[in-house]
């Protein structure tokens, strides 16, 4: 698996992260995807994220999984903070 | 005591319990290691505590508890219940009806309960077992132990042993047991695809759930997130497993999601603590139409929506299934449907089955309020009233319909009335049954072999006159083994057998019901009698009367023949208040012994206090009723008999001697030299009499109004009634008039 993470695919997802959001999310997601390299994911900037977000982050992680390229998340938002507490989904992305 | 009607069902059936026991360990006396009655005593101990303990009286629980623990033992062969044990078990039994009422009122134990439950459980508990078991000495003193903690709050004694014994209840309940120990509410949540498209975003509900207590612990699933190319960001695929610690109840708790509840799966199962508070409503609950659903709805172990839903299914699966075949019941439906505990639904339906038993046995028995049946005889007092009137109205219009009609109505308005007085009518057994613990007690106490034996326990008499027999009866009984029975030697010296025989015998005698207490002891002793009398001033020394007038006497106030005041009787107040109680009930007392042989007690009472078939007679222009029962036949007074009466006050009545009296006389009424007179030949208590009264009027029906207080020293009244006609006629006293009879005669005699 290449964790060189200087080559990584960064992954920023600036504003919102819901179902008003949901089709550029998703392609946003897909372009990772396809994309070669570790993917760095930047939260940050996330001002407000629902379950549309967090399946389209939960559908990358097991994208990555299964093609066995290295995920990462490198920052994130309070907002986000927030919603992985509360689904207890901490211990899966750090 | 004013109760709720959980609390008093509970008090009604210890009381019903405690009886039983104490009935099953007296038999147990008689049959040694007989397993039913065995198994009855541990039965009502057992409910009992169950009882108790649902309440939450901790008291009764403990103490019941060591009492059960002991009976089990017993059962198991391991204790022997001998006669000592027995009577401690009693002990037990009195103890547990003391804690009762305390714990209903939920009031303190005062010091000499605590001290009586403390001696108890002592003694209980220094119960050994026998050496070759004695293996299981530890075991005895666990139960020791565990005895010991019988009073809640006594000296040292921590209450929380107490509360262990309600957990030890609980757990009795395998079913609580059975539900795996889970501490908060488990809720799957499994959300359609169009929620999110709906505006709604699961993670708000999540929130919002979070403001109903602590969620320990949320699982978020992703395994329906479908591949990537069949993914549509805007729906939605996550499903959550949450594990919440809240004091919400079950509707509460799905109410959260009443927006979301057509779009989203919900199973909510309780925590176990839920289960069992569940397990425990359903084992009380009562509801009159004891509906599966409707049970489980009123302890909260479904919500209505899952309810509705549930029916629903059951509705669409009988619908889809060919015919013939059964959906699936709705207990299963909201197992696997709803998560209700199956051990809930199991409980739930124990309960229904046993209410639609208890049903089928109150369809059976009725309680009703006393008060209401009084009306009910008050009233049917006034129709049987009205519907003489009325019948000798029609007697009167000579219309031949009218009067059969009339006849008619009468004849159903007697059935009516008899139906009416029959619901007051009880059996005398249950209060004879009283009496075997009297016995056995007292016996013991003066150290006399007793053995009572009871005839007749199926006689059924009025229940207020039941009510009030009691004490009388009991003072009888008292007297007859304190009095009566000698003691053991001086019976084997005579020739008798050692255990001495009490008898209560109940039997029904023309229109008044006969109760006999008798001994086999060594009789009354006239001339012992005669002396008393004579020192009390009751008789004059140069009086000459019969043996059985002597006897009465012991009925005189203050008159008491025990050489040693005992605890039991001879403090000179007695035969004479029972004689007294016994007249209130309209009700006469006689004495018949043979010294050496025994002694017999004859209460004669009358079967009801309402109303009497009567029998009138005219004096003149006034109507007196005779109760029928007491007339025997009724002839003509002709010119030869007529002398006799004059004369001598007798007559010669095919052979036989019959005291006869003027009604005229005694009631001092003016001779109008009516041309016709007639003998009514009454009866009460083995003496026969005749009564000279001018006409023979019929039989009617009586409805007895009592006499006020100014008349109640009146002689040969016992009460009035009202005819048909508005006339007030007076209701002659038999047995007073009879006994006046034979004064006279005795006079009569005394001046020979």
């Amino acid at each position: 698996m290449n964790t060189d993470w200087s080559t990584a695919y960064g992954l920023g997802f600036p504003g919102e992260m819901n179902i008003y959001a949901a089709a550029e999310l998703q392609l946003q997601v897909q372009q990772a995807l396809i994309a070669e390299g570790p993917i760095a994911v930047d939260l940050s900037e996330v001002s407000e994220i629902d379950s549309v977000g967090i399946q389209q982050l939960l559908l990358l992680q097991r994208e990555c999984l299964q093609t066995e390229r290295a995920l990462r998340i490198t920052a994130q938002s309070a907002a986000v903070e927030e919603v992985f507490h509360l689904l207890n989904l901490r211990a899966r992305f750090f | 005591m004013d109760l709720n009607p959980a609390l008093q069902t509970f008090v009604a059936e210890c009381d019903e319990l405690l009886e039983q026991m104490e009935q099953s360990l007296l038999q147990l006396e008689h049959q040694p290691g007989d397993r039913e009655l065995l198994d009855a005593v541990f039965r009502a101990a057992h409910t009992i505590k169950g009882s108790a303990g649902m309440f939450g009286f901790n008291a009764i629980v403990s103490f019941t508890h060591g009492l059960e623990n002991l009976l089990d033992r017993v059962r198991a062969g391991e204790v022997a219940l001998d006669s000592d044990l027995s009577a401690l078990l009693l002990r037990c039994g009195d103890h547990i009806k003391s804690l009762v009422p305390l714990a209903v009122d939920d009031r303190a134990l005062d010091s000499a309960t605590i001290a009586i439950g403390e001696s108890l459980t002592r003694q209980l508990g220094a119960i050994q077992v026998p050496l070759e078991i004695s293996l299981k000495s530890s075991t005895v003193n666990e139960l020791a132990a565990l005895l010991d903690g019988s009073a809640v709050g006594s000296p040292g004694r921590p209450a929380s042993l107490a509360n262990d014994f309600a957990v030890l209840v609980q757990d009795d309940e395998d079913k609580a047991s059975a539900v795996a120990v889970n501490p908060y509410w488990s809720i799957s949540l499994q959300f359609g695809p169009e929620v999110l498209r709906n505006g709604m975003d699961p993670l708000s509900f999540l929130r919002y759930l979070s403001t109903l207590g602590d969620l320990v612990s949320v699982e978020t699933l992703d395994s329906r997130l479908p591949p990537l190319a069949d993914m549509d960001p805007e729906a939605c695929y996550l499903d959550f497993e949450i594990q919440l610690d809240s004091s919400a109840d079950k509707s509460a708790i799905e109410s959260v999601f009443d927006f979301v509840r057509d779009d989203c799966a919900i199973r909510i199962v309780p925590p176990t603590r839920k289960v069992a508070a569940q397990l425990a409503a359903v084992a009380t609950h009562n509801s009159g139409s004891a509906k599966l659903g409707e049970m489980l709805l009123d302890v909260k172990a479904v919500t209505e929506h899952e309810l509705a839903s549930a029916l629903a299914t059951q509705k669409a699966e009988a619908a889809a299934r060919e015919a013939g075949e059964a959906p699936r019941p709705l207990g299963k439906i909201l197992i696997q449907d709803a998560a209700v505990p199956a051990a809930v639904v199991d409980a739930a339906v124990e309960r229904q089955q046993q209410q639609r038993s208890a049903k089928a046995q109150e369809s059976r028995l009725i309680r009703i309020d006393a008060d209401k049946l009084d009306q009910l005889i008050n009233i049917v007092g006034e129709l049987v009233i009205a519907g003489s009137g009325t019948q000798a109205l029609a007697g009167r219009a000579g219309a031949p319909e009218v009067v059969e009609s009339a006849a008619s109505l009468l004849s159903l308005v007697e059935q009516v009335r008899d139906s009416a007085l029959g619901l007051r009518m009880v059996a005398i057994g249950a209060t004879f049954q009283r009496f075997q613990r009297v016995v056995r007690d007292v016996s013991q106490e003066l150290d006399k072999e007793i053995e009572l034996s009871i005839s007749g326990a199926e006689t059924e008499l009025d229940k207020s006159v039941v009510e009030r027999i009691g004490d009388p009866l009991m003072h009888l009984v008292r007297n007859a083994m304190d009095h009566g029975i000698e003691p053991a030697l001086t019976r084997v010296a005579s020739g008798k057998a050692a255990r001495a025989q009490v008898s209560l015998n109940a039997y029904h005698d023309s229109g008044s019901i006969v109760i006999e207490v008798r001994d086999d002891g060594g009789g009354l002793n006239v001339e012992k009698i005669r002396r008393k009398a004579i020192e009390r001033g009751l008789l004059s020394a140069n009086a000459n009367p019969t043996a059985q007038e002597v006897r009465q006497l012991i009925f005189e106030p203050g008159f008491s023949t025990a050489d040693a005041v005992s605890n039991l009787s001879g403090r000179g107040v007695g035969m004479d208040v029972v004689r007294r109680n016994i007249e209130a009930l309209r009700g006469n007392i006689e004495i018949h012994s043979e010294e050496g042989v025994g002694t017999t007690v004859l209460i004669r009472l009358p079967l009801t206090l309402a109303i009497i078939d009567g029998f009138m007679v005219g004096l003149g222009a006034a109507r007196y009723v005779l109760p029928l029962d007491s007339v025997v036949e009724c002839m003509e007074l002709s010119g030869e008999y007529r002398d006799d009466v004059a004369g001598r006050g007798f007559l010669n009545v095919r052979g036989e001697v019959l005291p006869v009296m003027r009604l005229r006389d005694v009631f001092d009424i003016a001779d109008s030299g009516a041309r016709r007179e007639n003998i009514v030949v009454v009866r009460a208590g083995g003496l026969k009499a005749g009564l000279v009264v001018d006409a023979l009027l019929g039989e009617l029906q009586t409805v007895i109004k009592p006499l006020g207080k100014l008349f109640s020293y009146l002689q040969g009244i016992s009460g009035s009634t009202i005819l048909g006609s508005g006339e007030v006629a007076l209701i002659l006293d038999v047995p007073g008039l009879i006994k006046r009879v034979e004064n006279a005669r005795l006079q009569g005699l005394a001046v020979v």
